[in-house]
């Protein structure tokens, strides 16, 4: 590395407005919302919710063209609002930051998520809280903005938990259901664990930027934080010899630019750096990944993203599918430079990955609900991910996340369609022959099945085979054999990646439509408050009608919810094609499930250069250059394709032979043959329940005698404090009573008697007046005489 | 032969006077009272009269010009004193003065 490593940042004074603008316009929903609603109807609502994250698109646009038209290493763009605290040598700015990395997920984010606004328009459309809905929405890109461009880890962090908070808001979107209530705090809640590790693993790092452990494993700080403690003047950082500011930060680029840069000897000191005899940076990187196990669903904390598909199906593609889960992988790209230093962090990361991707997809195979399937397939497909950018493929890993963000939304949204087709109905037993019926959703989740399985020329097979192929070639890790060892579960799991999606295409698309209009509702109702207001549509007019007046005593006023009949109004026995809104974002996403790979990931086996993803994500990852890979034939790497393809062929045909058009038996003779293997599997191998046991009754416990030492300790305190106050008081208050009082008192008594005595003088006989009188002046007369 | 003189008339007046206020003392009726009055006036009558003979001389008539003015006061002051009574009868049904003890209040 030399100096041209260093990245020089463009300030370009219009960033902000890509994060900004979708805070506008949960703002406006927030602020006007509701009026807006009853004054003008839901037109109002979602054309500020889907004309900002237009215009956030446009921006995004622009922006991604003027770095389009600079060369690689001017690809640094950043705009700094304004600086929000300064503290010793800590010094955090409100500043956007766009490098390829941070270009590439700002237009995934912008622009999956403008799709999924457009499809929410025909998803939500029923919806009573219509506002409500476009505002969490709004809110949501905006925070997953700040997380992407953020140029520093704080906001970054606001980011993180802002998407968080949003997650957790539109999860519960329908949080008059206790379940759906009840799995958004569980995803808030697991999530939390994570964010400790990453808060953790932020503190070790920006500590050790600025201080050394020695052999006593004593930590010596060095230069600014020293003198801040001291309170005096703090030293202007140092400089490396190739003009890279030392010294603890914040700034992902300037600890881009340490690290990268060899002559500031940052990269080398790390490496010697040890914290309780461990090295520092596996101690980082594995406390910041474990913040990605939280927010990207891997294993330990990946059981809160299944029940998170309580909330509406856009919401889990946009939320759970498409952009918040990737946060995880997006962070350790981010940081290719702390985990390339690593071996451990990066055996850490990539063989969570892969056990995540395998455990998922075998517990994906006998999910009947769509969106289960669907769910534990993200949590499979993110283990891709995090193979990719655990061995060092540190693109591939982005580019999976960007073609997975394409066919995973296409099919969420997709499944969406087939469930409002279904009328709300998520059990694809209760499903089946849908293609002749909605023919778009059929096709579009078709090719999103390619892309995902792996199929040549669809995305998931570039991305999927780039991962797996590295992870075979790696070298960097802990042990030799671990990158096979990987590759091994990883192509088992691509198997069963094909062999589900395939399952659930063909449970839902082939065969009979199974889903008898009769018997289902009152399951619907149980499930689904919300669903029993669109039902109701269907029913004879005086039925609906009082439907139709119930759920608005719940929400809003009645006439909003009468427009939303033009959406919904052939709710009936038969399934049906979604409305037009809907099924453009399902094409849209399709096309570019199918097209992304071969355009921007092509292999440079196939094109004689290397992929243009790879090359435009280059800047961003100073790392990948330095992660060992083994040198392999040309052949080699075709057969391997060769294999990829055939694994997504097996798996195919596998689904097809067991559950094209439902005839099979084989599945329920197996399931019959072994009942306990299936309940096991289909059961989520009782993780749920094992983390109940573990994990929750410890917390109750824990609260319950934190309750008990509140109650007897505390409360015995704060009640001796008061007893003894209430005796001092006592007897204060008798003192009072008997001397202050007893004083006063006597006063007054004397004075009260004293004037009863003489009141005596004053009896009202006018006679006796006269005599006192006359006695007067007799006596004064008498005195008279004696006195002379 | 002992003629009558100042003395007399004096101690004349000054017996009226006493009775009169024996009797504004110790009556109970207002009517008695104010009979009382009576008496305590024209004891003063009495002396202004006696002056007037013995001091000024019978040319002069300013004593028994005041006696008149007396009297005329005295009717002025029994008509306003019998009202009063008949003020208090109806009020306290009653012209005792021991009973009518409002001033003690």
């Amino acid at each position: 590395m030399n100096s041209e490593n260093v990245a020089h940042a463009l300030h370009l004074s219009w960033l902000w407005l890509i994060p900004f603008l979708p805070l506008l316009g949960a703002a406006l929903n927030t602020a006007f919302g509701p009026w807006l609603q009853r004054r003008y109807g839901k037109r109002a609502n979602h054309a500020i919710a889907v004309g900002v994250m237009v215009a956030s698109c446009i921006v995004a646009e622009i922006a991604f063209w003027s770095m389009f038209a600079r060369p690689a290493h001017e690809r640094f763009f950043e705009d700094h609002l304004w600086t929000m605290w300064r503290s010793g040598s800590l010094k955090v700015d409100l500043s956007f930051a766009l490098d390829p990395l941070g270009m590439v997920m700002t237009l995934i984010v912008t622009h999956v998520a403008t799709l999924i606004h457009v499809y929410s328009i025909g998803y939500m459309a029923d919806e009573p809280a219509y506002w409500r809905f476009f505002l969490w929405l709004n809110l949501f890109v905006f925070s997953m903005l700040l997380l992407v461009m953020g140029s520093n880890f704080v906001v970054m962090f606001f980011g993180w938990e802002g998407v968080g908070l949003c997650s957790y808001g539109l999860i519960g979107f329908w949080y008059s259901d206790v379940e759906k209530a009840k799995a958004a705090l569980k995803a808030f809640v697991v999530n939390r664990f994570g964010d400790f590790g990453f808060v953790i693993g932020l503190f070790i790092l920006f500590w050790s930027l600025s201080g050394v452990w020695n052999t006593q494993s004593r930590y010596v700080p060095e230069q600014g934080l020293a003198t801040a403690q001291l309170g005096a003047q703090v030293e202007h950082p140092r400089v490396s010899p190739a003009g890279v500011p030392l010294g603890p930060t914040v700034e992902f680029r300037e600890l881009r630019n340490q690290f990268a840069d060899e002559s500031s000897g940052v990269a080398n000191r790390f490496g010697g750096m040890t914290l309780w005899g461990l090295p520092v940076l596996a101690i980082i990187g594995i406390c910041l990944f474990i913040g990605a196990t939280g927010k990207s669903a891997q294993i330990p904390l990946y059981v809160w993203l299944p029940d998170a598909m309580a909330g509406p199906t856009p919401v889990s593609a946009l939320i759970h599918a498409a952009t918040m889960v990737t946060a995880g992988v997006y962070m350790v790209a981010r940081l290719n430079f702390l985990f390339a230093l690593s071996p451990a962090a990066m055996t850490v990361v990539a063989a969570i990955g892969a056990l995540t991707a395998i455990f998922a997809a075998s517990i994906g195979f006998f999910q009947y609900d769509i969106k289960k399937v669907l769910a534990y397939s993200t949590v499979s497909q993110l283990g891709f991910m995090f193979i990719g950018v655990g061995v060092g493929a540190f693109w591939a890993g982005i580019f999976h996340l960007m073609t997975h963000a394409f066919f995973k939304a296409c099919l969420f949204l997709g499944s969406g369609s087939v469930i409002l087709a279904c009328h709300h109905e998520q059990d694809m037993r209760k499903m089946g022959g849908l293609a002749k019926y909605t023919p778009i959703t059929r096709w579009t989740y078709l090719a999103a099945c390619w892309a995902i399985a792996g199929f040549p020329w669809a995305a998931g097979f570039y991305s999927k085979d780039e991962i797996l192929w590295k992870a075979w070639t790696a070298n960097g890790l802990a042990a030799p054999w671990v990158g096979q060892a990987i590759y091994i579960i990883g192509a088992v799991a691509a198997l069963g990646t094909s062999f589900y999606m395939f399952r659930s295409y063909y449970m839902t698309f082939t065969g009979e439509y199974r889903g008898g209009h009769a018997g289902h509702e009152d399951k619907e109702r149980l499930e689904d408050p919300h669903a029993m207001a669109a039902h109701a549509h269907a029913a004879d007019a005086v039925h609906a009608h009082t439907h139709d007046e119930a759920a608005v005593d719940v929400h809003q006023t009645p006439h909003q919810h009468d427009m939303t009949h033009g959406a919904h109004h052939e709710h009936g026995g038969v399934p049906h094609e979604s409305p037009r809104a809907m099924t453009w974002a399902l094409v849209a996403l399709a096309a570019a499930a199918v097209v992304s790979g071969v355009i921007l990931g092509l292999p440079q086996l196939w094109s004689g250069h290397e992929p243009l993803l790879e090359r435009f994500l280059a800047p961003s990852l100073p790392a990948a250059e330095s992660v060992p890979f083994r040198e392999t034939s040309h052949s080699t790497e075709l057969l391997f394709q060769l294999i990829g393809f055939g694994i997504a062929a097996v798996g195919w045909v596998g689904a097809r032979a067991l559950y094209l058009d439902a005839k099979s038996t084989v599945p329920e003779r197996l399931k019959e043959a072994f009942p306990r293997a299936w309940a096991v599997v289909y059961n989520k191998y009782y993780v749920d329940e094992l983390y109940d046991a573990m994990v929750v009754r410890f917390a109750r416990f824990c609260s319950r005698a934190l309750y008990w030492f509140d109650q007897n300790v505390i409360d015995g305190m704060v009640n001796l404090m008061a007893t003894i106050g209430r005796t001092v008081a006592y007897v204060d208050a008798a003192f009072d009573q008997k001397v202050v009082d007893g004083a006063v008192n006597l006063l007054a008594d004397t004075f009260l008697y004293g004037g009863a005595k003489l009141r005596r003088l004053q009896t009202g006989h006018i006679q006796a007046y006269l005599f006192g009188a006359l006695a007067g002046a007799i006596a004064f007369v008498i005195i008279q005489y004696v006195i002379r | 032969m002992t003629s009558v003189g100042l003395p007399h008339f004096l101690i004349v007046g000054a017996v009226l006077f006493a009775l009169g206020m024996v009797t504004v003392v110790t009556r109970r009726n207002a009517v008695g009272i104010l009979m009382g009055v009576e008496l305590i006036l024209n004891a003063a009558n009495v002396n202004f009269i006696a002056f007037n003979h013995f001091v000024e001389g019978p040319a002069r008539l300013t004593g028994q010009v005041f006696s008149i003015f007396v009297i005329v006061l005295a009717a002025a002051e029994a008509a306003v004193g019998l009202a009063i009574v008949l003020a208090i009868y109806q009020t306290f049904r009653t012209i005792d003065v021991e009973e009518t003890d409002l001033l003690r209040e």
